[in-house]
């Protein structure tokens, strides 16, 4: 078990270290530091100085190693184009992202996981036959029509919902939250639908085909031979052995929240990471470019060490296998 | 994450068809039976027909040039689609912000939408298959440094990575020039984001077939290994390739339009289906929707006709499924 974790960790680390070395060459060689910071009619020689001063006469090595040791410090220099420290910015709008991924993460997981269930049960119902066809739907339409379309019906049409933005925050400490209003839940709705769709679907459709595979073994006739309630063979027995792969999928899903985030968040301008990172791209702010690849990169890392240790405590067999080869 | 999709996806409407007993009897069918049988099938080819087709022939179908500025009149801008007030024939899906008319935009940005996805899908597959042809036949460090870099890659999604790669090459480029070459800058990006599933299938095979009587033979003979590889190795690894290649073209569809819609593909001058949705999203909120939802509603059919497409042609080369 040890081996195995202190395995994974390394591997993380040396990912997370590729992931540097990327946004590390973002900073260096994509254009000129130097000229991003003076104007232009700064003398070479002060340009000189300046390029000793920050060290970026050292060598490659040196550099960055330094680079390394101030992100783990969260100091990722100052943003381009808001000339404020990308760590602080990051800061700012980190809570708006992660408020917004838990609750469209919990949104699939609370939908997905019972309609694949239902789904799995009763295969040939109509309500099964319409939530497949709706989901195949979820699957094809782009993220971003989705949300158009609840624009256009729930704000434009109706007027229900807010279109745009967070609503009235609450400040906590140096976290922020929209969760504590009812004008805050308003704003959050239509974009946590947005972004969980795809997601519940995948859980869903994932679920149920688990649900049918699982529900076809030995084990299962056998309880029903037994006269076990069908309620007992389909929560107690069927589901508890789907979940192993509904674990690592939902896991990995969350990763995959965070980025789609963007989209989602571009749409309905919602003030997060992804509509910062979509900014620094557009004027090629490369610092916030570099701070926020660092910043996935390593909950993607983290993610992925997680998913594969429940994945270890959750499925014996992992285990047996793994001591088997180890024995041997 | 698109293979996962794909996956699960699989074993949804279509597999049952594909399941029933009386099917079984005709296990030795072909194609083109199994295709008529499947009435998704013929319906999402039929779609997907007649959408690539109007693409296509979109000079020719299209009723007017809106690349065409002479033609452009602000008089007409956002007049609404024909069969609601205000809107009339000459526009029949109404005009956008310029006086643009939205169905010849459709026609022309769905041809763009189409060669973006298309190239870079064959730009994917020959990396990819090249890739994974060098892994499993040289194996050693080649096959670890590529297979490594194929499961860093996969840990993270494909519409970051080529968010990424956009990006980063739209900083290094010098913008006057931005705008001409943001097409390949696209399709490079698309393709780089998308050539693991290949190579990783093409591994796979490769490292089965390369031991196998008839590679032995060949190499007995003396045929060069640069000749074994493509005149023998190659076409019995390209099979199951071209079928994800298939379903993978509505995902690189997607990811076009989505970093287009994001504002980092396609600019406004050269419009594809995901620009025209990002710049008719700047006027849903003064009740222009069909600006946007239009071209919205053509790439979401178009998507999932392809999906289906791609799914049936999967489940019906799958002997598994017969």
């Amino acid at each position: 078990m040890i081996a195995f974790v202190v395995q994974r960790v390394i591997q993380g680390v040396l990912v997370m270290l590729v992931v540097a070395l990327i946004a590390f060459a973002l900073f260096n060689y994509v254009g000129d530091p130097i000229n991003n910071m003076v104007g232009q009619d700064t003398s070479v020689s002060d340009r000189a100085r300046l390029r000793e001063e920050l060290g970026l006469n050292d060598s490659f090595v040196v550099r960055f190693a330094r680079f390394v040791g101030n992100a783990t410090e969260g100091n990722f220099g100052l943003s381009y184009q808001q000339a404020r420290p990308v760590g602080q910015i990051i800061l700012e709008k980190m809570p708006a992202t992660l408020e917004l991924s838990f609750v469209a993460a919990l949104l699939a997981l609370l939908l997905g996981v019972p309609m694949g269930i239902y789904t799995g049960l009763h295969r040939h119902s109509w309500l099964s036959q319409t939530l497949l066809a709706v989901s195949l739907a979820g699957v094809s339409l782009p993220t971003f029509v989705i949300g158009i379309l609840l624009i256009l019906v729930f704000s434009v049409e109706l007027g229900w919902l807010p279109s745009f933005g967070r609503g009235p925050v609450i400040h906590i400490g140096w976290w922020t939250t929209g969760l504590l209003s009812l004008d805050g839940w308003r704003a959050i709705i239509m974009p946590a639908i947005t972004l969980a769709l795809f997601q519940m679907t995948l859980i869903m459709r994932l679920v149920r085909s688990e649900m049918i595979e699982v529900l076809r073994a030995d084990y299962i006739k056998f309880a029903r031979a037994r006269g076990l309630t069908s309620r007992a063979i389909n929560f107690g027995h069927a589901l508890k052995n789907t979940l192993v792969p509904v674990i690592t999928i939902t896991g990995l899903q969350l990763g995959s929240i965070i980025a789609f985030a963007i989209i989602t968040e571009t749409v309905f301008q919602w003030p997060g990471m992804g509509l910062m990172f979509i900014q620094a791209v557009t004027f090629a702010d490369i610092p916030v470019m570099a701070a926020y690849l660092v910043l996935v990169g390593f909950f993607f890392v983290v993610i992925n060490l997680v998913v594969d240790l429940l994945y270890y405590v959750v499925d014996p067999r992992l285990r047996l296998a793994r001591e088997r080869v180890a024995g041997a | 994450m698109s293979e996962l999709t794909a996956e699960v996806a699989g074993t949804t409407p279509v597999a049952p068809v594909a399941n029933a007993p009386n099917r079984r009897r005709f296990r030795d069918s072909d194609l083109l039976w199994s295709f008529r049988r499947s009435p998704v099938a013929v319906v999402a080819a039929t779609i997907a027909f007649l959408i690539i087709g109007s693409a296509l022939l979109a000079p020719l179908l299209a009723p007017h040039d809106p690349f065409d500025l002479a033609s452009l009149s602000l008089m007409d801008a956002t007049d609404p689609p024909a069969w609601l007030d205000g809107g009339n024939w000459t526009y029949p899906l109404g005009t956008d912000n310029q006086g643009r008319d939205v169905l010849s935009a459709i026609l022309y940005g769905a041809r763009l939408s189409l060669l973006v996805g298309v190239s870079a899908v064959i730009l994917a597959l020959v990396l990819g298959i090249a890739l994974g042809l060098a892994a499993g036949w040289y194996g050693g460090i080649i096959e670890t440094l590529i297979m490594r870099v194929a499961d860093v890659q996969l840990s993270f999604p494909a519409i970051l990575i080529a968010l990424l790669i956009d990006g980063v090459a739209r900083s290094a480029l010098p913008r006057d020039v931005q705008g001409e070459i943001a097409i390949y800058v696209l399709i490079a990006a698309i393709a780089l984001s998308n050539w693991v599933h290949y190579a990783r299938t093409v591994r796979g095979s490769t490292l089965v077939e390369r031991n196998k009587e008839y590679i032995q033979a060949a190499r007995v003979i003396g045929v060069r290994p640069m000749r074994i590889v493509l005149g023998h190795l190659l076409p019995n690894v390209l099979g199951p390739v071209l079928v994800i290649a298939t379903i993978n073209l509505a995902l690189a569809i997607l990811t076009e339009a989505t970093l287009s819609f994001l504002g980092v593909g396609l600019p406004p001058t050269e419009p594809s289906l995901g620009t025209l949705i990002r710049v008719g999203n700047d006027y849903l909120m003064s009740g222009d929707w069909w600006i946007s939802i239009f071209p919205g509603a053509v790439l979401a059919l178009l998507i999932l006709s392809v999906n289906l497409l791609g799914d049936w042609l999967r489940d019906a080369l799958n002997p598994k499924l017969r």
